[in-house]
C-alpha cells in the first residue's frame, strides 16, 4: 500500500495546488514543494525498512503490491520496489523539487495549474519506476505524457506547437510499437500456458524462438530508445528542450529521459537474454553514434538551451552503451550516470532558463561578459560545466568512468571513440562558458543576479553532486542487488542454443566473450 | 409459451407502445419541456425491461427475431445513448427553433429511430432486418432535415436520402440473391449453403458482398464514405450524434449476428474484402481528417477511421474478435456522445459553432466543457486512463492474437497519424483567446446561455463512463464475454 501512496500523493495533491492559485501564487508551490517532500520521505522510509527487509532476505522485490485489475488478459495492478527504481523514485522527487524551484519566477500565469501538471506528470513517472506488470508500465508510460505535453503547450515559448507535437507524435509512435510487443507478449504466454499475463515475473520465465525474441526486442528498444533518445530518434529532442519551461525541460532531461534507461535496464535486457547478443554491436554503436555527434552537433550551437539539450543526449549514449556491455561494473556505471545525469541537466537547464528569463534570448552570441554582471549565476555554470564535462570529484565522472572502465573489454574500439566523446564535451562546455560569461559585454542592462530561492537550490545541486562524487558508494550499494541479479538473469537465461558462457552477461570486468583482448 | 415470447419481447413492444403514447401526448398538447420527459421516461423504462427480458434469453421469438445476451447488450447501449441524445436535445432544440415551428415530433421519429434500432439488434431474418434497418434510415432522414428552413440540414437530408435508397437496393438485390440460392430468409439456413456444399455458387456470394456493401453505406466506411462529411457537417448536432452512436451500434450488432451466423468470416473472398475496406477505411478516413478546419467534418472523418479499426479487430474472428468489436462499440458510442455533446452544447441561437476558431482558447473562457472535449478527444486518440486506450488494447491484442500483422501496423500508423488532429484540436482549446472574444467577454458573459443542468449530468455522465471504462473495464468484459458466448450459443443451437 505505500508503493500506491508514492503514486497516489502527487496525484491528489494535483487538485488542490490547481485550486490553491485562488488565495495566491505561491500556494500552489507550496502545495507541490510538500506533496514531493512527504514523497521523498516516504521513499526514505521504504529505505529504512528494505534494509531490515534486505537483511532477512525478502524475496525479489523489497516491497510488493499485487491486486487483480483485469483478470480478463491477466492484467494485475503489480507495483515493485527495489534499489533501482528507489534510487530513481528519489531522484524523481528531487528533481520534482528543483523544477518546482526553477520555475518560482518563471511561471506566472495560471499557476495553479502549471503545478497541477508537474504533479501529474511525475506521478506518471513514479507510476513507470514501480510498475511490474508490463500492462501498468504502458499505462504509466502513456500516463506521464499528457500532463507533459499540456505544460510545453501552454507555458512553452515561441515555437511551443510545434515542439510539443513532434515531441507527443516521436514518443507516441514509439510507444505503440512497444505497446504491440507487449500484447504479442502476453499472448504469446497464452500459447505456452493457456493463461494471458502482463506480469514482469511469468513473462521472464518464458521461452521465446529465437526470431520472435530478436523482433520483439526490436520492438522494445524502438520503444526505448525514442524516449532515451537515441539517434536516430533523437530529432524530437532539441526542439522540445528548447522550446519547454525551464521546469519542464528539467523534467524532461532529469527524469523522463530516464523512463527509456529504466525501460532498458528493467525490462528489454532480462526479458529477451537470447536475443541481446544480436544487438549488443548495434546499440552499443548507436550509444557511440550518439555521443560523438550529438557533441559535435553541441560544438556547433550558438543557442545556449540546444547545446545543453544536445550534450544531454550526449551523456545520455553512455547510459546505452554501458546498458548493453554486460558487465556489472558498466550496469553500477549506468546507474550512476542516470543519477548524475539528472543533476547535471538539470542544474544547467535551470541555469540557461534563468539566463533567457533575464536576457530574453538564447543565442550565446548576444551574451558574454555576463560574469562581471551576475557572478552567482556565473560560478554555478562553471560548476555545472565542469560536471558535466566529467572532471573527477563529480557525480558525471564516476558514471561514465564506470561505464568506460565497465565496458572496455567487451568493446575496446567503441569505449575509445566514446572516450573522444568526453574530450568534445570539454571543448562544447568550456566554450559555452566563454561564449557566455567571458570576453567583452554584450549587454549593458543591468538584470538581477540569480535569486536567493534560485541560488540556494542549485547549491543544493552542487553539494549532491560533489557527494556522490566522492561517496557513490551509497548509490552503487542501493543498486548492487539489482544489477546482480540483472547479470545473472541474463546468464541464466533458457539460452539452450549457446553455452552458458557465450552469454554476454555472465561475469565481470573479463567477459568470456571470445574477443577479450 | 407465449407469455414467455412476450417477456423476451418486452423491450420492443414497451419502446413501441410507449412511442404511440407520446405520439397522442403531442397530439392532446403540444409542450416542449413534457414530451421531452415522455421521450426520456419510455426509453428508460425500456430500459428497466431489460433485465426481465434477460430471465428468458436466450430465446427466438418466432423466426424473425432472437433475444439473447448480446441483442441485450447492445439495446442497454442504444437506449442510453438515446437518452443522452434526448437530454442534450431539450437546450438545442430551445435554442435554435423558432417558436411557430413544432418540435415535438422530433422525439416521436427519435423514438421510432431507436425502435427501428431495437429491431436490428435482434434481427434473425431478412424481413425483420430489412425492416429495422428502413425503419431506422427513414426516421433519421427526416430528423436530419428537422429544421427545415435552414439550408444545410436540408442538403443533408437528401444526402443521407440518396444513401439510403442506395444502401436498401444493394441489400435488397443482395438479399434477394440470397433467398434464390438458398430458398430460405434466416440468416441460419443462408448460412447453410457454404457449410454442406464444398464451394459456393457466385450468385450466393454476390449476393452476400452486396448485402455487406449496403452495411457499409450505412457505417460510411471507405470507399463508401462520401456522405458522412456532409451529413454530419449539416445534420443537427444532437442528429449528428444520433448517426455516429446509435445508428452504427445498431449496424454493428447486426453484423455481428449476420457475420457469426452465416460464417462469413471463413469465406477469404469476404475476408480479403474486410481488409481492404478496413484499410482503406483508416487511411481514407485519418488523411482527410488532417487538414480539417470544421469540427464537426473532423470527428466525421474520424470517425470513418475508427470503424476501419472495428473491422480489424472484426476480421481477427472468433469470439475474441466479437468481444473487442463490441467493447470498441461501446467505448466509440461513450467518447462520440463526448465530442459532439460537446459541439452540442456549445452551439447558440446563430447555429452551430463548428469552426477551429470557435474553440480557440476555449479552456480558459468555459473550462468544463473544454475539459470534456478534451478528455473525448484524448479517448478517440487511444490515450490511457481513458476508455480509447483499453479499446485500442483489445483491438491490438485480437488482432496481434490472430496474427493479422500488417493490418494491426496499419492500425498504429494510423493512430499516430490521427493523433496529429486530435492534438491540433486540443491546442486549439488551450491556446489564447483570440483578442476580440477576450474584449467582448465581459458583456456576453451574463447573457450567455447557461449550461442546464440536463446537460451538466448528461456530459457527467458519459465523462464519468469515459473514466470508469479507461480504469476499471473489467465488469464490461465480462458481460461482453458473457454476451459473445450468448450469440455463439444461438448460433450453434440451430436445427
Amino acid at each position: 500500500m505505500s508503493l500506491w501512496l508514492l503514486i497516489l500523493i502527487p496525484i491528489l495533491a494535483a487538485p488542490f495546488a490547481w485550486m490553491g492559485q485562488q488565495w495566491s501564487r505561491s500556494v500552489p508551490r507550496w502545495i507541490a514543494l510538500g506533496a514531493l517532500s512527504v514523497d521523498s520521505l516516504l521513499a526514505f522510509l521504504l529505505v529504512s525498512r528494505d534494509q531490515a527487509a534486505q537483511a532477512s532476505g525478502h524475496g525479489v522485490w523489497l516491497v510488493e503490491s499485487h491486486i487483480s485489475w483485469i483478470p480478463r488478459w491477466g492484467i494485475s495492478l503489480h507495483l515493485g520496489l527495489d534499489g533501482l527504481s528507489l534510487i530513481l523514485i528519489i531522484l524523481t522527487a528531487f528533481i520534482g523539487v528543483i523544477a518546482i524551484m526553477a520555475s518560482w519566477t518563471e511561471i506566472q500565469s495560471r499557476v495553479g495549474l502549471f503545478h497541477c501538471h508537474v504533479l501529474l506528470t511525475l506521478s506518471g513517472v513514479i507510476g513507470v519506476f514501480l510498475a511490474i506488470d508490463l500492462f501498468l508500465f504502458f499505462f504509466f508510460w502513456e500516463l506521464m505524457l499528457v500532463p507533459m505535453y499540456l505544460l510545453i503547450v501552454i507555458w512553452g515559448h515561441a515555437q511551443r506547437r510545434h515542439a510539443s507535437f513532434k515531441f507527443f507524435l516521436f514518443t507516441q509512435a514509439g510507444s505503440l510499437v512497444l505497446l504491440v510487443a507487449i500484447v504479442a507478449l502476453a499472448l504469446l504466454h497464452q500459447q505456452a500456458t493457456g493463461q494471458p499475463s502482463f506480469d514482469y515475473g511469468d513473462l521472464m520465465g518464458l521461452t521465446l524462438s529465437s526470431e520472435m525474441a530478436r523482433w520483439l526486442m526490436l520492438a522494445f528498444l524502438i520503444g526505448f530508445l525514442v524516449k532515451l533518445p537515441a539517434p536516430p530518434f533523437h530529432t524530437w529532442l532539441p526542439d522540445t528542450y528548447t522550446e519547454a519551461p525551464t521546469g519542464a525541460t528539467i523534467i524532461l532531461a532529469g527524469i523522463l529521459a530516464k523512463t527509456g534507461a529504466y525501460g532498458l535496464l528493467r525490462f528489454t535486457i532480462p526479458l529477451f537474454p537470447e536475443a541481446m547478443s544480436d544487438f549488443t554491436p548495434l546499440v552499443m554503436g548507436l550509444g557511440v553514434v550518439g555521443i560523438l555527434y550529438a557533441a559535435l552537433l553541441a560544438c556547433a550551437q550558438t543557442d545556449i538551451k540546444r547545446l545543453v539539450a544536445y550534450s544531454s543526449i550526449s551523456h545520455m549514449g553512455f547510459i546505452l552503451l554501458g546498458a548493453f556491455a554486460g558487465t556489472e561494473l558498466a550496469l553500477q556505471g549506468v546507474v550512476m550516470q542516470m543519477v548524475a545525469h539528472g543533476l547535471s541537466t538539470g542544474g544547467l537547464f535551470l541555469l540557461a532558463g534563468a539566463l533567457e528569463e533575464r536576457y530574453q534570448t538564447r543565442e550565446m552570441d548576444h551574451m558574454g561578459g555576463l560574469w562581471s554582471v551576475m557572478p552567482r549565476l556565473a560560478t554555478m555554470a562553471l560548476f555545472f560545466s565542469c560536471a558535466s564535462l566529467g572532471l573527477p570529484g563529480m557525480a558525471n565522472f564516476v558514471g561514465e568512468f564506470l561505464v568506460l572502465f565497465g565496458s572496455y573489454a567487451t568493446q575496446p574500439i567503441m569505449i575509445i571513440l566514446a572516450s573522444l566523446g568526453m574530450v568534445m564535451a570539454a571543448i562544447y562546455s568550456l566554450g559555452m562558458m566563454q561564449r557566455t560569461f567571458f570576453g567583452r559585454q554584450q549587454e549593458t542592462r543591468s538584470v538581477p543576479d540569480l535569486s536567493n530561492v534560485a541560488f540556494g537550490t542549485v547549491l543544493c545541486i552542487a553539494v549532491l553532486q560533489i557527494w556522490l562524487g566522492l561517496y557513490p558508494k551509497i548509490v552503487l550499494n542501493t543498486a548492487q542487488p539489482v544489477m546482480e541479479q540483472l547479470v545473472q538473469a541474463a546468464g541464466a537465461a533458457p539460452n539452450t542454443s549457446h553455452p552458458p558462457s557465450e552469454s554476454l552477461l555472465s561475469s565481470h570486468i573479463t567477459t568470456s566473450q571470445g574477443s577479450t583482448p | 409459451m407465449m407469455l414467455q415470447d412476450f417477456i423476451a419481447l418486452s423491450p420492443i413492444l414497451d419502446l413501441g407502445a410507449f412511442s404511440l403514447v407520446t405520439m397522442l401526448a403531442i397530439a392532446f398538447q403540444r409542450h416542449h419541456a413534457r414530451i421531452v420527459v415522455f421521450a426520456f421516461l419510455s426509453c428508460l423504462f425500456t430500459l428497466a425491461t431489460l433485465p426481465w427480458a434477460d430471465t428468458v434469453a436466450p430465446r427466438a421469438v418466432t423466426t424473425l427475431l432472437v433475444v439473447d445476451r448480446h441483442a441485450l447488450l447492445y439495446m442497454g447501449l442504444i437506449l442510453t445513448a438515446t437518452m443522452v441524445i434526448i437530454a442534450l436535445s431539450y437546450r438545442y432544440l430551445n435554442v435554435q427553433f423558432r417558436e411557430e415551428e413544432g418540435v415535438e415530433e422530433y422525439y416521436l421519429l427519435l423514438l421510432l429511430a431507436t425502435f427501428g434500432g431495437l429491431v436490428l439488434t435482434t434481427a434473425e431474418h431478412f424481413v425483420s432486418f430489412f425492416l429495422g434497418f428502413e425503419l431506422l434510415g427513414l426516421s433519421l432522414c427526416s430528423l436530419i432535415g428537422y429544421l427545415r428552413t435552414r439550408r444545410h440540414p436540408l442538403e443533408a437530408a437528401v444526402k443521407y436520402l440518396l444513401l439510403s435508397i442506395t444502401a436498401s437496393a444493394l441489400l435488397l438485390f443482395g438479399l434477394a440473391l440470397l433467398y434464390f440460392e438458398s430458398g430460405a430468409m434466416t440468416f441460419h439456413a443462408v448460412g447453410a449453403i457454404p457449410k454442406q456444399a464444398q464451394s459456393v455458387s457466385a450468385l450466393w456470394l454476390g449476393g452476400l458482398i452486396l448485402v455487406l456493401i449496403g452495411i457499409a453505406l450505412k457505417l460510411g466506411l471507405a470507399p463508401f464514405h462520401m456522405w458522412v462529411p456532409d451529413v454530419y457537417q449539416g445534420a443537427p448536432t444532437p442528429i449528428t450524434t444520433y448517426i455516429a452512436t446509435v445508428s452504427k451500434a445498431a449496424l454493428v450488432a447486426l453484423l455481428l449476428r449476420f457475420a457469426t451466423e452465416v460464417g462469413v468470416l471463413e469465406l477469404p473472398p469476404v475476408v480479403h474484402l474486410f481488409s481492404l475496406l478496413a484499410v482503406v477505411s483508416m487511411v481514407t478516413g485519418n488523411i482527410l481528417a488532417l487538414l480539417q478546419q470544421n469540427v464537426k467534418r473532423l470527428l466525421a472523418y474520424s470517425s470513418i477511421a475508427h470503424f476501419g479499426y472495428v473491422l480489424v479487430a472484426l476480421l481477427a474472428g472468433g469470439p475474441p474478435a466479437a468481444e473487442a468489436v463490441t467493447f470498441y462499440v461501446i467505448v466509440y458510442c461513450a467518447m462520440s456522445l463526448g465530442a459532439f455533446g460537446v459541439v452540442t452544447v456549445y452551439s447558440s441561437e446563430k447555429g452551430d459553432k463548428n469552426l477551429f476558431e470557435d474553440y480557440q482558447g476555449l479552456f480558459w473562457t468555459r473550462p468544463w466543457l473544454a475539459a470534456m472535449l478534451a478528455l473525448s478527444l484524448l479517448s478517440l486518440a487511444g490515450i490511457p486512463v481513458t476508455a480509447g486506450f483499453i479499446g485500442k488494447f483489445y483491438a491490438i491484442a485480437v488482432g496481434v492474437d490472430a496474427g493479422l500483422w500488417w493490418l494491426v501496423f496499419a492500425l498504429i500508423g494510423n493512430s499516430v497519424v490521427s493523433l496529429y488532429y486530435y492534438l491540433r484540436l486540443i491546442v486549439t482549446l488551450f491556446s489564447e483567446a483570440p483578442e476580440p472574444a477576450v474584449a467582448s467577454l465581459a458583456q456576453v458573459e451574463p447573457s450567455a446561455p447557461r449550461v442546464g443542468w440536463t446537460t451538466a449530468f448528461s456530459l457527467g455522465f458519459v465523462a464519468s463512463l469515459i473514466l470508469m471504462l479507461g480504469v476499471y473495464p473489467n465488469p464490461l468484459m465480462e458481460l461482453i464475454r458473457d454476451s459473445v458466448n450468448n450469440l455463439l450459443m444461438v448460433a450453434e443451437q440451430k436445427p
